[in-house]
């Protein structure tokens, strides 16, 4: 995982949970971000495909339990694309 | 905030430290710059993360001042059948970039049905002013969307009947409780019929029925006030349904659209919401150089612009195909450009490829002097607000420090490629227009017409000359189904003089118009330099023994010219004969109505009460020698009224 594609998923879910980005870990997850339900989960599913251009499938969005999982999940389908 | 310190051109700023800046300015208490930068990067990043962002400071600053002074409060409610909730917040930012507070209320899945039959719901408690109805086909025309092949094409037939029944039934039940605007989605047509290419061999098919039943919804439309389609196929049609649709969001959480189109849904709503909250623009400012045509003047010369039916002027030529369209609207263009006027003046007057030529612009300002400046001189010249003003520009520093000078005009984000401006134009919703009045298709010529009154004007030795030399004829009548949609119009987009600044929508004038002791009148004028159309509405009601004015408003091509107090005389004339004793009406003063600010006083009106939220003012009839100026021709007619059963509701 590099430190830049963690920081943009890092960014997006500052942006969509209503935190400051350097709040958010690698470990962060809907136990820990109180806002992080599953209309925002929802959310964070658009915004995370819309800025990657990548398309998630529903096994692909069960696995995302926290931001560091949703980092390595993109970095995954952007190197199959490529 | 005109300083040109706090302009930034977009190279200052990446989106990240936009928002940390964004936060210090909140902090700090810089309100108005924050409301600005948040605006900014709305514009730079429009994606869902960013509404949420967005949404969020905003919503802090409401707090903060709930009346921000530039924001329009706008009341939205969506019916569906489907997850919106990720819609709102782009559609929220959105509307916000176009100065709208927008509040919105969702229904419950699929409950759309029972909360337009209930006149208690949620839905009316909510008192929208605006209702989405956003069904998609599988949910509305079920059988014909997925057991298509199963039925016969009779069964087919009566199964669409059943469908435009349905919908005639809720639009009439919706009428009945509620006066807001109603916008219903068309039924998309399905990517893939169940009989493939067979299906589009016969009008009976499953598209061709869907399309029937489309063709019927929009007919219902137009039998009521203020119901208007949203043609949802065709917006998925003009994405490609198979990128739109994304069938995995679909079948895990019900949202039927993927992530990419998200903000077009957004947008295809706003082109309704913006025209119904009157945050329209009514002038379009152009650029000349590299904007109405490709290069310089100055430099190129008549032979170096391009501009023609070949690429690269063919760029050019659509963009001004669209200005001509504007203009059809009723949306007046004016010119504001860097350049010497004899060089502009033969581009536009005698270059083979122009399609929009000097008579198409109601207003020039060719000349060196700074953009905000001459923007401020067009709005005062054509007597609208600098609200009312878009700007089109292909230099984003211009654009730039006109935002920051005048962040009421609506300035449109100009791509870099000459080949999209066209669409730039076409797809700004503050051009978008609901209705179109007879007086909108005339109004270029109408503001010709103007300039030569002004010319005229300077001829006379006194006003009263003046108007006799006008020959002003001038035509009352009540309301009617004809002047409904113009009414409507006057009271939402009338700001200079209007006494009252209430707005109304159509049905709201129909409802009003069937009240005993209302009476609606609209007033219509004409000179010897042209007509001007349906130009003043005055709204009265008896109580008791006076006569309450509830809406006086003129439209602003013909202040001055003593029509106001021709409608003013009517209706005091008219309430002695009914035996009122009084005529009485409220001033409430707003940012814009300070020409209305002395009327009733040079009127011969008494001030009876003052409140922090206007001045009251009467009229003793017994004792008014209010009349109609005898250079006025006023003719008074009965007319016809609103039609006492909205059609459809009936049933």
């Amino acid at each position: 995982m590099t430190a830049s594609t963690f920081e943009q998923v890092r960014n997006v879910a500052s942006d969509i949970f209503g935190v400051p980005a350097d709040k958010i870990t690698a470990e962060s997850s809907p136990e820990t971000v109180e806002s992080w339900d599953s209309m925002q989960h929802l959310n964070l599913v658009l915004a995370i495909e819309e800025k990657f251009g990548v398309q998630l499938e529903p096994e692909d969005i069960e696995q995302m339990k926290n931001i560091g999982a949703v980092a390595a999940l993109v970095e995954k389908l952007q190197s199959a694309a490529r | 905030m005109s300083d040109s310190t706090s302009i930034s051109t977009p190279a200052d700023h990446n989106p990240s430290s936009l928002r940390a800046e964004i936060d210090r300015l909140i902090a700090e208490g810089a309100l108005d710059l924050a409301t600005r930068r948040l605006a900014e990067l709305w514009r730079r990043d429009p994606a869902s993360g960013t509404a949420s962002f967005v949404i969020s400071r905003l919503d802090g600053l409401l707090e903060k001042t709930p009346e921000r002074p530039a924001l329009t409060k706008f009341k939205l409610a969506i019916l569906r059948s489907f997850t919106v909730e990720p819609i709102v917040p782009l559609l929220r930012a959105e509307a916000f970039a176009y100065g709208i507070d927008l509040e919105v209320h969702l229904g419950d899945f699929n409950t759309y049905v029972q909360e337009v039959l209930d006149g208690g719901s949620s839905l009316y408690r909510f008192a929208p002013n605006v209702v989405v109805l956003a069904v998609r086909t599988d949910q509305a025309a079920p059988e014909l969307w997925r057991d298509f092949a199963d039925l016969v094409p009779e069964a087919a037939q009566q199964a669409g009947g059943r469908v435009v029944h349905g919908y005639e039934q809720w639009i009439g039940a919706f009428r009945k409780h509620c006066q807001a605007s109603l916008i219903i989605h068309s039924l998309e047509r399905p990517a893939s019929p169940s009989l493939g290419v067979l299906d589009d061999q016969s009008e009976a098919g499953q598209s061709g029925l869907i399309r029937q039943i489309n063709r019927e919804l929009r007919r219902i439309a137009v039998e009521f006030q203020g119901v208007y389609i949203l043609d949802y196929d065709a917006l998925v049609a003009r994405h490609g349904s198979e990128h739109f649709h994304d069938e995995r969001k679909w079948l895990t959480a019900r949202l039927p659209i993927a992530a990419g189109y998200v903000l077009p849904m957004a947008r295809e709503w706003m082109r309704f919401i913006v025209p119904l909250s009157g945050r329209t623009a009514k002038v379009l400012v152009v650029d000349l150089d590299n904007t109405l045509w490709g290069g310089v003047i100055g430099e190129d010369g008549m032979a170096g612009i391009k501009v023609g039916p070949e690429y690269p002027g063919a760029a050019y030529q659509a963009l001004q195909r669209a200005l001509l369209d504007l203009s059809r609207k009723g949306i007046l263009l004016a010119v504001c450009s860097k350049n010497n006027l004899d060089d502009a003046m033969e581009a536009l007057e005698k270059h083979p490829g122009m399609l929009v030529r000097a008579k198409h612009f109601a207003a020039m300002r060719v000349n060196w002097t700074d953009k905000a400046q001459n923007l401020r001189e067009i709005a005062q010249e054509l007597n609208v607000g600098i609200d009312a003003l878009a700007f089109l520009d292909d230099n984003p520093f211009e654009r730039e420090q006109v935002r920051a000078a005048l962040p009421e005009v609506t300035v449109i984000n100009l791509p870099k490629n000459p080949l999209e401006y066209a669409s730039a134009v076409r797809n700004c919703a503050a051009f978008e227009r609901l209705t179109l009045s007879a007086e909108d298709q005339q109004r270029t010529e109408m503001y010709a017409a103007q300039k030569q009154r002004s010319g005229a004007e300077q001829n006379f030795q006194s006003k009263e000359d003046f108007f006799r030399h006008l020959e002003q004829e001038a035509e009352l009548e009540p309301v009617s189904d004809l002047t409904l949609a113009r009414v409507a119009q006057l009271t939402q987009k009338t700001n200079q003089f209007n006494l009252t600044t209430r707005r109304y929508t159509e049905p709201q004038i129909a409802e009003m118009a069937k009240q005993p002791g209302w009476r609606i009148s609209s007033i219509k004028v004409r000179d010897r330099f042209g007509d001007h159309g349906l130009v003043g509405v005055a709204i009265a009601h008896d109580e008791g023994e006076q006569c309450e004015v509830d809406t006086f408003l003129l439209s602003c091509r013909v202040i001055g010219r003593t029509v106001e107090t021709a409608l003013l005389a009517h209706l005091a004339e008219s309430a002695a004969l009914r035996g009122r004793k009084r005529l009485v009406g409220w001033f409430l003063p707003t940012k814009k109505n300070a020409p209305a600010r002395d009327f009733y006083e040079q009127h011969g009106f008494e001030r009876q009460a003052t409140n922090g939220g206007g001045s009251l003012w009467a009229l003793d009839l017994k004792s008014s020698t209010l009349h109609c100026p005898d250079w006025i021709k006023l003719k008074v007619s009965v007319g016809s009224r609103i039609a006492e059963t909205t059609p459809g509701g009936k049933n």
